[in-house]
């Protein structure tokens, strides 16, 4: 019989494997949830992809994760304060989440593992194409989280803020969320905590016709985190889904953001802040489908890169042949203030359709010394007025959201990274 | 106040020399012209006043209140007393202007052993600073410059400049871009803020600024030195006559 030959297995795919054993009689599932998980693991097994892999070419993840923590059921995270005042609050501690649900009227709360138990979000744990480590590892391994469904028409004045903490060892979570037809939300997604931890982290999302959804990401992990994320979202005809993602924290950190527009008038915008600093590797990954015609999208990434970060951004963009007038624009703009630290920025345009119109454009800068000498001249010491400039390229996209409290949240996040790593 | 002992200065970047053995003297409260053809020093010297590192001082000294302030970095100067207003006034965007304010007069204070401004004291000022400027605070609501005209950028350099209460203040060709009516708001700005422990030296091409601000002292600035002083007839002459006579005496 031909075996797969595979280089022999890295302690993290032993962990891994071996903790899927252990843990499997503890994992909720029906029938095809668990089957799901068996394939999921499966593709550990397969081993975890290398440089070689296209996707996965500035992340080398079975080079990079070299050990994973083990389970750890004394950690005790606690929930945060909301960033923004008055948000429902749905916090998933170490992998588990409240039982107790907020109320507001026109939305339904759920436990995810409820739905794992009962088998309804099975068809969501499919895997995302060939590549999709972090949809296995969580497929495999994902024990809680919510499911939250916002009914057609219903405008929250408040934000619903999703939080992940974790206080070390694993912690495997999905956050999923309906939006019906012309319905409005913010959602605040929170990863943090402290620890030596492994997260993975799936978030998934669809907009019914017209809703309206902006997403804020904030991932604030300390670098002792492996921070795996997916976000993957369906955009309905004429819905309009804003992703806002700020990365200022952990060690090993990818994002992937997996959108597709589906109904004719969709329109996406995905805005971006990377702080990098210390030895740290940050990942953010997206593959955006215009799939149908008439569709809409802009992408802007910021990067600030200190110390001996490194950071990568891959911004595929696919239009499908019959997916005419798309019109999409990304930028990926890096401020490297160190020579130890890099940025890879690799922009991928698909495109079958002949009338559309797509961009990209990237840059990498240092501090413009022209306006530094402007607020130096003002009275501003050196290291105040680079902080000033530093603050103001990456708040420029904030800023940009034009909501007063999200942006003042925002701010409050980026300040205070700037006082941890000024 | 102000001391400028022959002195040589060059752009780092290629080793051009700009100033050539300058000489110049302002006392305090003293408004002095500088005139000149283009290519002769004028904004070179406003730069270097200010610290700007693009330039290197290879002779000579300048003297302020009797202390040099070669080794002090622009931020030291500015502390100090030393204000620059732009001819090209930097766009900052994501800097927010209130914000960018209240920093610098919060910095400079700190810097003379001041306690930081209060909210609404601070808004107090910039309200009336921005009134007898008759500029829109909405305007101020805007990043740091951006989007402004040149009028209005104008206008906001001598908003800072009145916030900022320096002691010597370097005006590079303030007038330039300016109309008629912003020519005599921006002016009356300037006249208001004249005191007897203050200095202008106002960089200019056209006497028509000099007619708002009545220097006590004009000076020709050529090839880099000063090639001639005299009072602010010298500036009507210069109107009159062009550059070309004080050039060939001094040739």
């Amino acid at each position: 019989m031909n075996m797969h030959t595979q280089p022999q297995r890295t302690p993290a795919e032993t962990a891994l494997i071996d903790a899927f054993g252990d843990r499997l009689s503890l994992l909720p599932g029906d029938g095809a949830v668990m089957l799901k998980r068996d394939d999921a693991i499966e593709a550990v097994k397969y081993g975890l992809p290398t440089r070689r892999v296209e996707s996965w070419h500035y992340t080398d993840l079975r080079r990079l994760l070299n050990s994973v923590p083990d389970f750890d059921a004394a950690a005790m995270a606690k929930a945060l304060a909301p960033i923004i005042g008055g948000s429902a609050v749905l916090p998933v501690l170490n992998g588990k989440s409240e039982a107790k649900m907020p109320s507001l009227e026109g939305v339904a709360f759920q436990r995810l593992s409820e739905k794992l138990t009962d088998g309804s979000i099975a068809p969501g744990l499919d895997p995302y194409g060939s590549d999709d480590a972090i949809g296995a590892l969580n497929t495999a391994f994902v024990a809680d989280g919510y499911f939250v469904d916002i009914a057609d028409g219903v405008e929250l004045e408040k934000p619903i803020e999703l939080q992940n903490v974790q206080a070390g060892g694993q912690a495997h979570v999905r956050l999923a969320a309906r939006v019906g037809a012309g319905a409005k939300a913010v959602f605040v997604e929170r990863q943090a905590g402290e620890g030596t931890a492994l997260v993975s982290s799936v978030s998934q999302l669809v907009l019914g016709e017209g809703a309206e959804v902006t997403w804020l990401i904030v991932q604030e992990q300390p670098d002792t985190a492996t921070h795996l994320a997916q976000f993957k979202a369906h955009i309905g005809k004429n819905a309009k889904l804003t992703l806002f993602v700020m990365n200022a924290g952990g060690k090993l950190v990818r994002q992937e953001v997996l959108v597709r527009t589906t109904g004719e008038g969709a329109d996406f915008k995905l805005r971006g802040i990377n702080l990098l600093a210390g030895d740290t590797h940050t990942d953010v990954t997206m593959v955006l489908d215009h799939a149908v015609p008439h569709t809409t999208s802009t992408e802007i990434i910021r990067n600030v890169v200190t110390g001996k970060a490194r950071g990568v951004f891959q911004g595929r963009i696919n239009v499908h042949q019959y997916a005419q007038k798309t019109n999409a624009k990304m930028a990926c703009n890096t401020l490297l203030l160190s020579d130890d630290g890099e940025f890879s920025t690799k922009p991928e345009l698909e495109i079958f359709a002949d009338d559309v119109v797509c961009g990209h454009g990237a840059t990498v800068t240092e501090i413009d010394h022209n306006h530094l000498f402007y607020l130096m001249a003002r009275g501003v010491d050196e290291k105040s007025a680079r902080g000033l400039l530093v603050k103001a390229f990456v708040a420029e996209v904030i800023e940009e959201l034009d909501d007063e409290a999200i942006v003042e949240a925002l701010e409050a996040r980026l300040d205070e990274w700037f006082v941890t790593h000024g | 106040m102000l001391e400028i002992k022959n002195l040589h200065a060059r752009i780092v970047d290629d080793g051009t020399e700009i100033i050539r053995g300058l000489n110049l003297t302002v006392k305090a409260g003293e408004v002095a012209a500088i005139m000149g053809p283009n290519g002769s020093g004028k904004s070179t010297l406003s730069y270097i006043l200010a610290g700007r590192e693009d330039y290197e001082v290879t002779e000579g000294d300048i003297l302020y209140n009797g202390q040099s302030i070669l080794e002090m970095d622009p931020a030291e100067r500015a502390t100090s007393g030393i204000f620059l207003a732009f001819q090209y006034p930097m766009e900052i965007p994501g800097v927010a202007t209130m914000e960018f304010l209240k920093v610098a007069m919060n910095e400079q204070r700190k810097a003379r052993g001041e306690e930081p401004l209060k909210i609404p004291e601070f808004l107090k000022r910039v309200k009336d600073a921005a009134a007898s400027l008759s500029m829109d605070m909405n305007m101020l609501k805007r990043p740091l410059n951006v989007g402004f005209s040149g009028g209005e950028k104008k206008r906001a350099e001598i908003l800072q400049m009145k916030l900022l209460e320096p002691k010597l203040c370097v005006l590079d060709e303030t007038d330039s871009g300016l109309d008629i009516d912003a020519l005599k708001i921006v002016s009356d700005g300037v006249n208001a803020l004249r005191a007897p422990d203050r200095a202008f030296l106002v960089i200019t091409h056209y006497q028509r600024l000099l007619e708002h601000i009545v220097p006590d002292t004009v000076h020709v600035l050529y090839k880099g030195q000063v090639i001639k002083s005299g009072d602010k007839s010298l500036a009507l002459d210069l109107e009159a006559n062009g550059y070309a006579g004080v050039i060939g005496e001094a040739a």
